[in-house]
């Protein structure tokens, strides 16, 4: 086998009381791809940070090819040869700049460049490197217009250019379609090829399949399994992930009385089949599926973000095509949006601002605010979320991403809602936070439909009576929770195997 | 103990400051101290602070207005040419005034929102516009009673004396004659945007927009609605305030009004700092306005030369936005 490129013995990192890495050992090796998987808050994140030199740790070693490497900061790690691309894409590119620019942008800085761009030269340097990571693109096409995945292989390219011996790829597939992912995989693959030592963070079952050549799963700060070998056992790494089997969840499955939402007909895309769903009172029901696979535009239809091509939607037998937002909000149709940081919070407002900004009318008289009732009915729901704060008028700012998640909720939970909608309400959420959430999504789930749009099975098991699986548009699957096939769940969810329709 | 102290500073700083200056010139230049002086001081910032607490509002929804200055001054030549060419009685003056306003308001809120002109741009583009215009009916003269028109008749209208009281009507309080009337209307604006934007449930939209307008779309806000509103209300401040320097001078001055965007700014950017708010808010800009105000005729009066105002303005703001951006920025990275 081939040398050990980067070595983590023992290391030891806590913020204050919070012990996040226990004794982490870890060995990447030459040419070989490992996966790390592991929940929301379990410490990859943390130790990536470590290794790329963003945080110290509080103990341990970690050597790279033999040699303590002790970075002081990201640029460092660059530098001595461990290259991280992060999950958010537009941190590793510069939209406004072309192609080559980007490619050759580590160049420009180097000092002792010299003062004027030589043009030609940049291009043709620029050129042998997109040729080496066998990307196929116009080298003068602006980063800004071009699609997420190749964004992706130009911030990965980028890293490339340096040479470096360690890559660490941060759920690179988070925002890539499965066409798009095959494109990774096969650079990749090349990488490998080279001797480069990969780490691969994410618990994403088509990639790992794929791609992993080991798979060391975290829980709790620990490493909790790692496999390898021939038989990659992707249901031993979950249940290492989870502490219990996947499908050993902690819910009553409830089948709902009347239906509330009756989606029939609904074509979400050119061409794309047709959609139906029926959603009851007192359900929740979960859909799952990959990017691209039209979860997040069913969503977008149902608040009234966007148009459906046809097909029509009923809220308790009542035709409802919203044209805006304030007309699902009048119906009785809330949703939660992914990407809280973007979509939901409001940076400048304390909690109870954030927590009641969509039913400021209910907490007036005529127009004046009513900050009294604002700050009570916060302050309910605090209490009964558990959110950990010293009061309700605290910045937002100054909670736990769990926490913010939790208000971000609470907000459409202080009115009943008909329908309501959560998009990736376990986005960036620790563990601790998450049952919480799950707990009180499905203890107030009486009155009214609930639908989940989620990109993890796990998740989806936690939180769901019925679990409906999308791909490319349409519906490939349905499970009942309790009783769920995991295999042929995850098969529809990957699109591995023919659409089967409904199991039983 | 030192951040309970630095938490201190950003709260009072500006107010203890303020308190300060108004100390130090009570002292230190005899006269300044007195009712006479301070309505003085409050007649010189009335039309800025109203031009300010406008442009307060487009702040608050995270855009800029850069014609204030412009509609301002275009109101003033407006209700010069209505009442002493057109000869009109004041109420439809000032009505063409207000209407003009909240016209350009609502053409600078289409522009952003709905040509997606960064606002920047945009209103510097109206500001121009507004600029030129305001010249092309008197072929770039000033408007007073008696000028030749260009056919050759004579303007005969003047200015009623219901307007010029608008500008120079002084109320007792006190002394005789003491309080004028722009004064009176800039507190009460002052007081009205205060409310608005503080206990409102539209000034609280208002300021959700300007800090997440996608947040505040998702949860049913009409963005587009509450930003073109915030201009709307930027344009018809601005020309209250080109009505009320119309009503103080008696005629329409081309020149006049040359500084009164870069002071109205300046005012509504020092209140950012005014009790550690660090976002836009009337109580502040109000106190910004009343600042820059009282230390220009804190100045006057001990003898410095008009050529340092401008010096001492830029000064104040710069401090104050050391003062905002800095000093909470620290207070928040060490809060975590």
């Amino acid at each position: 086998m081939a040398g050990d490129a980067l070595k983590v013995s023992g290391l030891k990192k806590s913020f204050g009381k919070n012990h996040v890495l226990r004794e982490i050992d870890l060995t990447l090796s030459e040419g070989s791809v490992t996966v790390l998987m592991g929940a929301n808050g379990a410490g990859k994140s943390t130790l990536v940070k470590v290794i790329c030199g963003h945080h110290r740790a509080d103990g341990g070693s970690v050597t790279l090819a033999g040699e303590a490497f002790t970075p002081v900061d990201a640029a460092d790690a660059i530098d001595k040869g461990v290259v991280t691309v992060h999950q958010s894409i537009d941190d590793g590119v510069i939209p406004d700049l072309d192609v080559a620019n980007n490619l050759m942008l580590d160049r420009l800085v180097e000092p002792g460049h010299g003062l004027f761009v030589r043009e030609r030269h940049l291009r043709a340097e620029a050129a042998k490197v997109a040729a080496a990571m066998g990307i196929h693109v116009d080298l003068r096409a602006r980063v800004s217009d071009m699609s997420v995945a190749d964004r992706q292989m130009i911030a990965i390219a980028r890293a490339m250019a340096r040479a470096p011996r360690v890559l660490i790829l941060d759920e690179p597939t988070s925002s890539l379609s499965a066409a798009e992912a095959d494109r990774l995989f096969a650079l990749i693959d090349r990488l490998r090829g080279q001797g480069v030592a990969v780490l691969y963070i994410s618990h994403r079952m088509s990639d790992i399949r794929r791609i992993a050549d080991r798979i060391v799963v975290m829980r709790d700060g620990a490493i909790s399994g790692v496999f390898e070998g021939a038989t990659l056992d992707y249901e031993a790494a979950v249940t290492a992930m989870l502490g219990h089997r996947m499908t050993d969840v902690d819910v009553t499955v409830q089948s709902g009385t009347e239906p509330i939402l009756e989606v029939s007909n609904l074509s979400l895309f050119n061409r794309s089949q047709p959609i139906d769903l029926t959603v009851r009172d007192g359900e929740v029901v979960a859909l799952v599926g990959l990017l691209g696979s039209g979860k997040s535009r069913l969503a977008e239809i149902l608040f009234g973000l966007s148009q459906p091509r046809c097909g029509d939607i009923r809220l308790k037998g009542q035709l409802y095509a919203p044209r805006s937002v304030r007309d699902a909000i009048a119906r009785g149709v809330f949703m939660s949006p992914k990407d809280r940081g973007s979509n939901a919070v409001v940076p400048s407002f304390d909690i109870a601002n954030n927590m009641t900004i969509p039913f400021l009318g209910s907490f007036s008289t005529g127009s004046m605010l009513k900050t009294g009732r604002q700050r009570a009915c916060a302050r309910e729901m605090v209490d009964g979320l558990g959110i950990v704060c010293q009061s309700t008028g605290d910045d937002i700012g100054t909670l736990s991403g769990g926490n913010q998640q939790k208000v971000m909720i609470a907000r459409w939970l202080l009115e009943p809602a008909t329908v309501l909608l959560l998009d990736e309400p376990f986005q960036g959420v620790d563990i601790g936070a998450r049952r919480d959430i799950g707990h009180q999504i499905r203890a107030s789930a009486a009155g009214r439909a609930t639908l989940v749009f989620l990109a993890e099975i796990d998740e989806a098991l936690e939180i769901a009576d019925r679990i409906v699986v999308m791909s490319e548009g349409a519906i490939v699957g349905e499970h009942i929770n309790g009783q769920v096939d995991l295999t042929a769940l995850v098969a529809d969810f990957t699109g591995t195997a023919p659409a089967t329709g409904v199991s039983p | 103990m030192s951040n309970r102290l630095l938490d201190f500073a950003i709260r009072y700083g500006f107010l203890i400051l303020l308190v300060g200056l108004i100390v130090y010139f009570s002292l230190a230049a005899p006269g300044f101290f007195g009712p006479l002086s301070a309505a003085f001081v409050l007649q010189s910032v009335a039309i800025t602070g109203i031009l300010a607490l406008g442009v307060t509002c487009t702040l608050v929804v995270g855009g800029f207005d850069l014609s204030i200055g412009a509609v301002a001054t275009s109101a003033l030549m407006l209700a010069a040419y209505s009442m002493v060419i057109l000869e009109h009685p004041t109420v439809v003056a000032v009505g063409l005034c207000l209407g003009m306003g909240a016209l350009v308001g609502l053409i600078n809120g289409l522009l952003i929102v709905k040509f997606r002109v960064p606002d920047l741009l945009a209103t510097l583009g109206m500001m121009f516009l507004l600029i030129g215009l305001q010249r092309i009916p008197t072929q770039g003269n000033s408007i007073a009673t008696g000028m030749t028109l260009p056919g050759g008749t004579v303007a005969e209208g003047t200015f009623s004396a219901a307007f010029l009281w608008l500008g120079r009507h002084r109320f007792d309080v006190m002394i005789e004659r003491l309080l004028p009337m722009p004064v009176v209307i800039f507190v009460a604006i002052a007081v009205l945007i205060w409310l608005f934007l503080g206990f409102t449930r539209h000034g609280r939209l208002m300021y959700a927009i300007g800090s997440n307008a996608r947040a505040a779309g998702l949860v049913g806000t009409p963005v587009n609605r509450y930003k073109i509103a915030a201009y709307m209300i930027s344009g018809v401040t601005a020309s209250i305030g080109g009505i009320l320097l119309a009503a103080r001078l008696g005629r329409g001055d081309i020149a006049s009004g040359n500084n009164l965007l870069l002071d109205s700014v300046a005012a509504a950017l020092i209140g950012f700092a005014v009790l550690g708010a660090a976002r836009p808010n009337a109580f502040g800009t109000a106190m910004g306005a009343l600042f820059v105000g009282i230390l220009l005729q804190g100045m006057t009066m001990m003898n410095a030369p008009y050529y340092t105002q401008d010096f001492v303005k830029g000064a104040v703001l710069v401090a104050a936005l050391v003062f905002t951006f800095y000093l909470s920025s620290r207070r928040t990275g060490t809060g975590h």
